[in-house]
């Protein structure tokens, strides 16, 4: 009984820190639309500068002093990324600033990296709370009891905040309609950085305030990701108590469950998940978001035509040109442009769904890997044939995506995206924690292709097969029937219910077909890899796949495989250099400001504005 | 004749508020009708429960006999219903014709195709709807900038694909210039009497209703107050009260006209 007691208080000094980054989060989300991937880069940042300001600041004052400080050094620098980087993108289309988000993800990492150092930081003890207090004969440190004293306080005053005062009233109007509360006169922009502030602030606090229980690392900013979207999304979109109840659970069963489970930590927070979102859909505080309640931002996408004869013949071109590359280049460049097709191919599915389908999935990757998976534990367990295990690839990460689709489609817009991210989670730890099985971190390796392919030259050419076939395939399925059908669903639901579309079913195939599309991409690259590891299912991948579709021009039909050949030929040169992640999280942030509509949209734009004069298209 | 639509005790109460009570009423084949009423009557809710995007608390609706009463909208669609929305609903990224022909692949059941090339399916047929509706000129626009009588003509397009038995039509004129109505309402009428199908439509310009509908109906505050032909309703003191402004003005002239 005293030990359940001790974990059941751990498990509530532990919310402490979950809560005050998810509501962060549920803030700046609900006022800006924004889905902060950076957020987590935001708590990391609230570490480390809380541990250096420790080192110079004494006492419990300089404690305690730290931690606010910190806090209001992270907001502040909130305040600098909204201002430089998102500021100019508020008008880009609908979840376009993600990217920018992500490109300050890859900056913080390298600024953190060349400030603090690689080494992991332990954080200094509370001065005054050092000891431990017996509760029922178990030890409790008296830390966690000022954490668990403490947040009920900060959702009090946050609460209070946001329904109690003026600003908070602008704050509420805003998360509804924010067109409105700028045609009161309030002025949005500023209404936005004060939230970013508030947000980032939090964030920084979360991470100050679990130095001394967790310390600060370079991972901790995607590590604290998934938890937090989870709790935002398990608490409710937008609800304060909702955030700080799914903390407290998650981090209660996440205690209890390293304790009694050990071997399913990471699945259970996911179960629970898709359990309280299959009993309430909306989280458990949460509302139902009322369709078109925040309106399309940006303009509607253009008609899109079958390529014509001209744009057939320069791929046709590009495709021979292609063919030759290992004649004429050396072999590092064959197996550079294998992995161009196989992102590629990923990409496009994900633009399949994303671009014409207005899915947005979080958790594409699990396909990928999903796909990548199912041929390599073929050939390790069953020894399979190259063939028979790459042929089922796509047929397994396409049953999985039937499955997950079928649960994620029951919700729609940012709940749709945050599922698909907490199921490909579930996929990625039953991987990971799986050891027996799935090998666990170690992978699985010696998974190469049959003979007549284990040439570098061979499977290029098997690779521009499938893969290049695979996007073409996708791409013609856009002028199909049912590509229309799913851009019909996207553009306007209730017309295509009224006219005897199923909508949800037309999406779920279309998730389904995207699935088993970046299932064969993970076929595709196991074989020419020889070995997959877990983190082909991680967050990472996936969102690598959302940043090339919205770089490459999320409202064209190209802009997926466009953006993909280009930030995989940037990263392989980029890589070289030690502070690479800097240099390209300046640049994706420079294509986000630079050229709004992606690199084909902004392209096709520049093209427009020259050569035609009146007509629609000018109306832009 | 007997009723192609027979509604009966419609009802729909959201949280206490009753929108729509009790509401009872057919429409005859090749009928144009009206639907009239003061803001906030009930009468896009009673559009919704007939095509099924609300489900009515309690009441029946029939389709030729055939009960359709909570069915889903796409399936409602499938027994002949039509529909255009008084707040426009189309492809934004299509173009004109190929809305049309959206709706043309969905009545043929080939939303599924994954070989076939969607902008070259049924285009003649689309193009003659657009030439009946007026937008022919039109067909190659992107929908995105059309204006909004245009894309109210596209919706009347649309929702005659599937040859319906019923056009449901939400304030079709809303948003036209008053010439643009008088023919959009022509247009109408003439479609009604040619292939002999029945339209139920609701309408806030008098003169529209007036010149064009051959039975009009009144909803005031959820409840039928009064159900009619043209005169009938035009002379109707309740009618006059709640829906024309207190009628005191409109029933002054009348007298004097009358003395």
């Amino acid at each position: 009984m005293g030990l359940f007691v001790a974990q059941l208080l751990t498990g509530l000094a532990n919310a402490a820190a979950l809560f005050l980054v998810a509501s962060g989060l549920s803030l700046i989300f609900g006022v800006t639309r924004i889905v902060n991937f950076s957020h987590g880069s935001f708590y990391m940042l609230g570490a480390f500068i809380g541990y250096s300001l420790m080192q110079v600041l004494p006492g419990a004052i300089g404690f305690w002093g730290s931690i606010l400080l910190a806090g209001l050094a992270v907001g502040l620098i909130g305040v600098v990324v909204e201002l430089l980087v998102l500021r100019p993108v508020y008008k880009a289309p609908e979840l376009f600033q993600l990217v920018a988000t992500f490109g300050v993800i890859l900056v913080i990492q390298d600024l953190a990296l060349m400030i603090w150092g690689a080494e992991d930081v332990l954080g200094p003890r509370a001065p005054g709370l050092k000891g431990i207090v017996r509760i029922m004969g178990e030890p409790v440190p008296k830390f966690d009891l000022a954490l668990i004293a403490i947040t009920p306080f900060v959702l009090f005053a946050l609460w209070y905040l946001i329904s109690r005062t003026r600003v908070g009233v602008l704050v509420r109007a805003a998360t509804q309609d924010r067109e409105m509360v700028g045609a009161l006169g309030v002025n949005q922009s500023w209404l936005f950085t004060g939230v970013f502030f508030l947000g980032a602030a939090l964030a920084g606090l979360g991470g100050a305030i679990q130095l001394p229980k967790g310390g600060a690392d370079l991972l901790m900013d995607f590590n604290i990701l998934a938890s937090i979207f989870v709790v935002v999304v398990i608490g409710g979109m937008g609800s304060l108590p909702g955030a700080y109840i799914a903390a407290v659970l998650i981090s209660v069963l996440n205690v209890f469950g390293v304790a009694y489970i050990p071997q399913s930590t990471l699945v259970l927070m996911f179960v629970v998940m898709a359990v309280v979102l299959t009993v309430r859909p909306y989280g458990l505080l949460g509302r139902e978001e009322v369709a078109g309640e925040h309106g399309q931002v940006g303009e509607p996408d253009k008609p899109i035509k079958p390529a014509g004869w001209m744009a057939r013949i320069i791929v046709l071109i590009f495709l021979v040109a292609l063919g030759f590359l290992p004649f004429v280049a050396e072999p590092f460049f064959t197996i550079l442009a294998t992995d161009v097709i196989v992102f590629c191919l990923f990409a496009a599915s994900l633009h399949f769904i994303l671009g014409l389908g207005g899915l947005v999935s979080f958790g594409h990757a699990a396909y990928f890997g999903g796909g990548a998976y199912v041929a390599a534990l073929l050939v390790n367990y069953a020894n399979s044939p190259m063939e028979l295990a790459f042929l089922l690839a796509p047929i397994g990460a396409g049953l999985l995506a039937v499955i997950i689709g079928w649960l994620c489609l029951r919700l729609s817009g940012v709940y749709f995206a945050m599922l698909t991210l907490a199921l490909a989670q579930l996929v990625w730890s039953l991987v990971f924690q799986w050891d027996e099985f799935t090998g666990g971190d170690d992978g699985l390796v010696d998974i190469w292709p049959s003979a007549y392919l284990s040439d570098s030259t061979a499977y290029f050419y098997f690779t521009m097969v499938f893969g290049i076939g695979g996007i073409l395939l996708l791409r013609h399925m856009a002028h199909t029937p049912f590509g229309y059908a799913l851009r019909a669903s996207r553009d306007s639901v209730r017309q295509a219910e009224a006219t005897g579309i199923n909508t949800k079913r037309v999406q779920w195939v279309a998730f389904s077909i995207a699935g088993a599309f970046a299932g064969l991409a993970g076929g595709l690259f196991v074989f020419s890899k020889g070995s997959i590891f877990p983190v082909e299912l991680e967050i990472a991948k996936s969102f690598d796949g959302l940043i090339v579709v919205f770089l490459g021009g999320v409202k064209t039909l190209s802009g997926g495989v466009v953006g993909a050949a280009a930030l995989t030929l940037v990263q392989d040169y980029i890589t070289r250099f030690e502070y690479w992640r800097l240099a390209l999280g300046l640049l994706i942030i420079a294509v986000v400001i630079i050229a709004p509509k992606g690199i084909v949209g902004s392209i096709n734009a520049l093209f427009r504005y020259r050569f035609t004069r009146g007509g629609d298209e000018v109306k832009e | 004749m007997s009723a192609v639509l027979d509604v009966s005790n419609l009802s729909k109460s959201f949280g206490g508020i009753d929108a729509v009570s009790n509401v009872s009423f057919s429409v005859a084949k090749a009928e144009l009708l009206a639907l009239i009423g003061p803001n906030g009557a009930g009468k896009t809710t009673c559009f919704n429960m007939l095509m099924g995007q609300t489900k009515p608390t309690s009441g029946t609706v029939k389709l030729n006999g055939e009960t359709i009463t909570g069915m889903q909208p796409r399936k409602v669609w499938r027994k002949g219903i039509g529909r255009t929305f008084q707040i426009t609903g189309t492809y934004a990224s299509m173009t004109v014709v190929e809305n049309v022909q959206m709706a043309l692949l969905s009545h043929h059941k080939r939303l599924f195709d994954l070989r076939a090339y969607a902008h070259k399916q049924y285009k003649s047929e689309a193009l003659a709807l657009l030439e009946l509706v007026g937008m022919q000129d039109q067909s190659e626009r992107a929908c995105a900038v059309l204006a909004y009588g245009d894309l109210k003509r596209l919706e009347l397009a649309i929702a005659l694909t599937h040859d319906p038995i019923l056009l449901l039509m939400d304030e079709p004129t809303a948003g036209m210039a008053p010439k643009e109505r008088i023919a959009l309402m022509q247009l109408t009428a003439d479609i009604v009497e040619q292939r002999q199908i029945s339209a139920l439509f609701t309408e806030h310009d008098m003169d529209v209703v007036f010149a064009h509908a051959h039975r009009v109906m009144v909803l005031n505050r959820g409840e039928l107050i009064a159900n009619g032909s043209v005169e009938e309703v035009r002379n109707n003191a309740q009618v006059q009260e709640v829906y024309l402004g207190g009628g005191s003005l409109y029933h002054d002239e009348e007298q004097e006209t009358r003395a």
